[in-house]
């Protein structure tokens, strides 16, 4: 990665696997976004009360909002099952988003702390899960045949376009993420080396940084909800009768 | 094959296949553990929560028509309690009339029969002292005649002695 002149601090050719690649940073925040989902669902629902307080009110909210999303897509006797899949992809996008809007970390010449999301290979490879798993449910949940004829539908000279679909779906999913995501950190460190190249650029960065990284939080929580919102229309689409 | 999707995602880094692997066993790993330790208590919590809701509502419901139930016997009862209150009352004013009714005809029967028995008696006694009084006369006109039997006087004698019987008589009267 090289995102102006900072490098990324990678594992080339790990245990001595020509292919295999590690990019320790982006390994460093997935753990590190992860352990934030993880700890922040415990903590909601540690103490869990009949009648819901504080953080597990935020929580339940969080829940009805998923369920809304799939509700507008799917049936909600097919729909629950995407629920936790549904509830994990929104938070960890959202907390991956943010750690990169909060602060960029730079070690020496390599950047450590940024958004996991800001990396195309992470977010193609959620956005392949999301297709898969799409594929996987529809044979699952319709059978084999019933699956089969979704790519003929409504007429058979589809079926190429079908198939064209389902790779042009995997990628604008994970491209769109990536794409909002880096480009808001790009403008975030430009920002920052900006403010860090004198009195004058520091005053006049302070105010678009402001902006920017309130437009950054705004640009995260639209795109782990349409993140969300496009997977269960893939879902709906292998899942549901009437498509 | 590095080459090529560098270009293709604007050249800002490679695909990492590490990256990649590990991408997806942390939000499989993710998903599993949250489903298990957050997701899903979670939901069961407000399936719960719906439930006592819908629950609550229903025995609420309930509770109140069962309320209602019992608010109208309660009333028909206090109704009914009232009329028979009224039928004791109405009785009991009837009775007490019968009552009076009879206690002054039965005063009223015996003033009677005690009036007449007062009467039969001082019939009797009237009878009893007629009786005493005949009897006495009798004697006397006995005696008168045996006495002027006994004595032959003469008629001034005569007179003179029935004189002095009558007076005799008028005196021991």
């Amino acid at each position: 990665m090289n995102r102006l002149n900072h490098e990324a601090p990678m594992w080339k050719d790990a245990f001595g696997i020509e292919w295999l690649d590690f990019n320790l940073s982006n390994v460093l925040m997935m753990f590190v976004a992860s352990l934030i989902v993880f700890i922040l669902g415990v903590a909601a629902t540690k103490n869990m009360q009949r009648y819901p307080t504080g953080f597990q009110n935020f929580m339940e909210w969080l829940i009805d909002f998923i369920k809304g999303i799939i509700g507008s897509n799917m049936d909600w006797r097919t729909g629950k099952l995407f629920l936790p899949l549904g509830l994990t992809l929104f938070t960890y996008i959202f907390v991956s988003n943010m750690l990169g809007v909060v602060t960029n970390g730079v070690v020496g010449h390599e950047l450590w702390w940024k958004s996991p999301t800001a990396d195309p290979g992470i977010t193609m490879t959620l956005a392949t899960l999301v297709v898969v798993l799409s594929h996987y449910y529809g044979v699952k949940l319709r059978g084999g045949k019933e699956y089969s004829k979704t790519f003929v539908k409504p007429l058979p000279f589809l079926l190429p376009f079908k198939i064209i679909e389902e790779f042009s779906n995997t990628l604008t999913l994970g491209l769109r993420l990536y794409g909002n995501i880096y480009a808001g950190e790009i403008l975030l460190t430009l920002l920052v080396g900006l403010a860090a190249s004198g009195i004058g650029g520091f005053i006049g960065a302070t105010l678009p940084m402001i902006a920017w990284m309130g437009f950054s939080t705004f640009i995260g929580f639209i795109q782990a909800f349409i993140f969300v919102m496009l997977t269960m229309v893939y879902m709906s689409h292998k899942v549901s009768e009437d498509h | 094959m590095q080459g090529f999707t560098e270009s293709l995602v604007l050249g800002a880094g490679g695909l990492n296949i590490g990256d990649m692997i590990i991408q997806l066993v942390f939000f499989i790993g993710l998903l599993v553990l949250l489903r298990k330790f957050a997701w899903g208590p979670l939901m069961n919590m407000m399936k719960e929560r719906e439930d006592y809701v819908a629950n609550e509502i229903n025995t609420a419901e309930k509770s109140r028509e069962e309320a209602q139930r019992m608010q109208r016997e309660a009333s028909e009862e206090l109704k009914k309690t009232r009329q028979d209150a009224q039928n004791i009352i109405e009785d009991a004013r009837k009775t007490a009339g019968q009552q009076e009714r009879d206690i002054i005809e039965s005063a009223r029967a015996e003033a009677d029969r005690i009036k007449e028995s007062a009467r039969q008696e001082i019939e009797q006694e009237r009878d009893k002292a007629v009786q005493v009084l005949k009897d006495q006369v009798a004697s006397m006109s006995v005696m008168i005649a045996s006495k002027v039997i006994e004595k032959e006087l003469s008629e001034k004698d005569q007179e003179q002695l029935i004189n002095k019987y009558i007076d005799e008589a008028g005196e021991e009267r």
